[in-house]
């Protein structure tokens, strides 16, 4: 074969190779009918990051909500896994929110799930809006993320076992723990670890059902993570007896809606969502439905009235975030 | 030893997992669509006597054959949007979405392997063939299209689809980006009513089913292949 | 880029990043290679296996093949880890998510292990099958036993045939060790991973373990080539794999 043909030829497949590289966007597209007849979102910014939320979701009719598989009672799934919970609703308030001021009604909402892994990623990438789930507002995170002010308080401490005979941290000292990945707990607990010398074997897990197994099936003594998700955890077990929360807060974990930095006009719009349903005290009808009622999907009732954290939030709207290292220093 | 198996939780989940199955089952299509198009043009470029379009492509194959398919699936999953923003400066083709930024990493991932396999199909064309093309007066263009590469994926088929099973079975590697295919959907419902046992099996016997079916085809498809040639 | 996030203290453990990403690559040999231990060994048997004459031989051989060849190497690494402990007697169970050392990292070895077993057992499996009946009969004829046959005759040049394939296999199981991740090994990957959540360098350091990885590939693809040069037997041309 001539040189020159073979040349001509495989730059053409190349320049189509390329071609398909940059624009794997609008071949899904068009695959997606109902989505086709949004308006076509343009090249037209200049601006790499997303910076106006708010026109995003003008332009491409949708806005995106991250999800958590097992965050109860925030962020899970019910019995037809679909994702429900206290901040499913909030976020769906916000949806609303953005709606109405959009003048849009029909804007479509769309649940993305996320893990403790994926969720700061996704958001700064753009693939969710916001998130609300069970997401502590750090100042680590703040380098990467904003949040809108706090929806609920609360901090590290550990299941366990009754049986296993541990009253308390100092008990763990070259025991099996495990943690979920991403999560301000894990820093809590490693900090305690390297400061106190307990020689503790950690091992990760994906999310908090898996890390709650572990201890279930024997594999770790104690999970470490927010008081509330484990007291929800030991609800929804098996046999919720066999297990007990001890512990002083390891850290105070102040929870959450997060959102994209940098993004002033859509943060404006869910703070004043969260300050209405905190001025209004709705959040109280809220904080009754998911904390003090039977929730799906096994009807359990957390029992878990509002804590004076939560109460001071409420009154005071803030958006402070918390350290790395819980109460150790770092 | 199967004390308290509960078949229940399988049945009452089956709708989600039939839609993590579909799940699944579009990724592998895709992938291997696109997998096996990108592989070709990579094959393509590979043997071309250019060397700016043999050496990246070569480049290109061979680092993504030496690394894991899961560190993969965690540079695309988290960078893609990053670079398409780049790339394209629209800012909203970073909204893919979880199934295409996953769809864009199996399709690049599987093109690797896919392009070593039609480049040896290719190469497995006897010159003469090529030679008897140009002979009659084809182009470039002409002899690829209409004599080499139908050839080449008459040989190919088999080994395509075999890797192609393997790409089914890959794409429960998406559980480490907490995607809801088939294995996430099994997962899931294994860990919020604590039935692993059950889900785990059931999912394993799942699989089982659909690739040794799959094989079987492959073999018999194969066996038929073989009659016309010896 | 800026790769000074690598000598910077990390967030616990006393050293810094770099020693992460030396302790997941760590991991991440000793999973390969004690896995591979097991494939080659376990594989081989097995590849003898269903060659063998006998059906009784073969078809257990052959069930195992097909089993672990269909079933993704994410649930085979599952059931180790979840269902195998429930299964089995309770004491045991409890023995192997308790007593056992190192239970994730020991699931890791047996689950790529077996898995790969399959594998390298269809490379065996081919390679004895592409030596010429004759080799066979003509040993036979001449007073080997069977076992003597594979021994002296079928195994030396089968083995020749089959290292580049089995040099693939060995980088497959490698790069499988990943999965290991799924159970909580802290190997490359995940320490990859580990890092990017801490520094939020993302990009820098999933380049890093990409290279090594990268360079490791090559260095094993080099070594084979140069073995399987040295033991080329004259008048043979490579293997043909698959």
């Amino acid at each position: 074969m001539t040189k020159k043909r073979s040349l001509l030829l495989a730059l053409i497949f190349a320049s189509g190779l390329v071609a398909c590289g940059e624009k794997p966007a609008p071949a899904p597209k068009a695959a997606e009918p109902a989505k086709s007849a949004a308006p076509a979102p343009e090249a037209k910014a200049e601006a790499p990051a997303i910076t106006d939320t708010l026109k995003k979701i003008a332009d491409t009719g949708v806005i995106k909500i991250g999800h958590r598989d097992a965050s109860i009672p925030f962020s899970y799934l019910d019995g037809d896994q679909k994702p429900v919970g206290y901040g499913v609703d909030i976020c769906l308030k916000i949806a609303d929110a953005v709606k109405a001021k959009l003048n849009k009604p029909d804007i479509k909402v769309e649940f993305v799930p996320v893990t403790s892994q994926t969720r700061i990623p996704i958001l700064t990438g753009g693939n969710i809006d916001v998130e609300c789930g069970s997401t502590t507002n750090s100042v680590k995170r703040q380098e990467q993320v904003s949040f809108a002010p706090t929806y609920f308080v609360t901090g590290t401490k550990i299941i366990v076992k009754k049986s296993s005979g541990i009253k308390g941290y100092d008990d763990l000292k070259g025991k099996t723990v495990v943690f979920t990945t991403g999560t301000t707990n894990e820093r809590a607990m490693k900090a305690y670890n390297d400061e106190k010398k307990l020689d503790i074997n950690f091992i990760p897990s994906k999310d908090h059902a898996e890390s709650f197994l572990a201890v279930e099936t024997g594999r770790a003594v104690a999970f470490p993570m927010d008081d509330i998700l484990l007291y929800s955890l030991k609800a929804s077990a098996k046999n919720p007896d066999d297990y007990v929360v001890i512990g002083d807060f390891l850290s105070d974990d102040p929870y959450a809606p997060m959102i994209r930095k940098g993004d002033p006009e859509f943060k404006k719009l869910v703070d004043g969502v969260l300050g209405d349903l905190y001025k209004s005290g709705e959040i109280n009808k809220l904080y009754a439905k998911w904390f003090e009622s039977k929730i799906p999907p096994k009807g359990i009732n957390l029992n878990f009235p509002m804590s004076a954290g939560l109460k001071e939030a409420i009154k005071n709207p803030n958006d402070t975030g918390v350290g790395d290292c819980g109460k150790m220093k770092c | 030893m199967f004390t308290g198996f509960d078949f229940d939780v399988i049945q009452k989940s089956l709708p989600y997992l039939w839609q993590g199955m579909q799940f699944s089952l579009g990724l592998t299509l895709l992938a291997m669509l696109g997998g096996i198009v990108i592989g070709t043009l990579l094959a393509l470029m590979r043997l071309s006597s250019f060397k700016l379009l043999s050496y990246p492509a070569g480049a290109y194959v061979n680092l993504v054959r030496s690394i894991p398919l899961i560190l993969v699936i965690f540079w695309f999953y988290f960078l893609i949007p990053v670079l398409i923003k780049k790339l394209t400066g629209n800012p909203y083709a970073s909204g893919i979405g979880p199934f295409y930024s996953a769809l864009i990493a199996f399709t690049m991932f599987e093109a690797a392997y896919y392009c070593e396999i039609i480049r040896a199909g290719i190469q497995s064309v006897p010159r003469g063939q090529v030679s008897a093309a140009y002979a009659l007066g084809l182009t470039y263009r002409q002899a690829t299209t209409l004599v080499i590469l139908p050839q080449a994926f008459r040989n190919m088929i088999p080994i395509l689809l075999t890797t192609s099973i393997i790409l089914f079975q890959d794409t429960s590697l998406v559980y480490v980006v907490g995607l809801t295919d088939f294995m996430g959907a099994a997962g899931k419902i294994a860990r919020r009513d604590g039935r692993l046992v059950e889900m785990y099996l059931f999912a394993a016997l799942v699989y089982f089913i659909i690739c040794y079916s799959g094989s079987y085809f492959v073999k018999t498809l194969q066996a038929r292949y073989n009659v016309g040639r010896n | 880029m800026d790769f000074s996030f690598l000598n910077q203290p990390a967030f616990s453990g006393g050293g810094v990043y770099l020693d992460w990403v030396i302790s997941g690559l760590k991991w991440t040999l000793l999973v390969s290679i004690l896995g591979w231990i097991i494939a080659f060994s376990v594989g081989s048997l097995l590849g003898i296996l269903r060659t063998a004459p006998v059906a009784w031989l073969r078809v257990p051989a052959t069930i195992y093949v097909e089993l672990f060849r269909n079933v993704p190497l994410l649930v085979q690494m599952f059931i180790w880890y979840f269902v195998v402990p429930e299964i089995v007697p309770k004491a045991v169970g409890d023995w192997l998510k308790t007593q056992m050392p190192m239970p994730e990292f020991s699931n890791a070895v047996l689950c790529l292990g077996f898995y790969t077993a399959s594998r390298v057992a269809e490379q065996v499996r081919s390679g004895i099958q592409s030596m010429p009946r004759g080799q066979t009969s003509a040993a036979l004829a001449m007073g080997l036993t069977l076992p003597q046959t594979y021994r002296h005759v079928l195994l030396p040049m089968a083995y020749r045939i089959v290292i580049p394939p089995m040099t693939t296999e060995f980088l497959t199981i490698f790069k499988n060790s990943s999965v290991a991740l799924t159970i909580g090994v802290l190997e490359l990957t995940a320490q990859a991973r580990q890092i990017s959540e801490y520094t939020f360098r993302t990009f820098e350091i999933f380049t890093v373990a990409t290279i090594i990885y990268a360079l490791i590939t090559l260095t094993v693809t080099f070594s084979m080539r140069w073995l399987e040069n040295k033991t080329r037997v004259p008048g043979y041309v490579g293997g043909s794999s698959k």
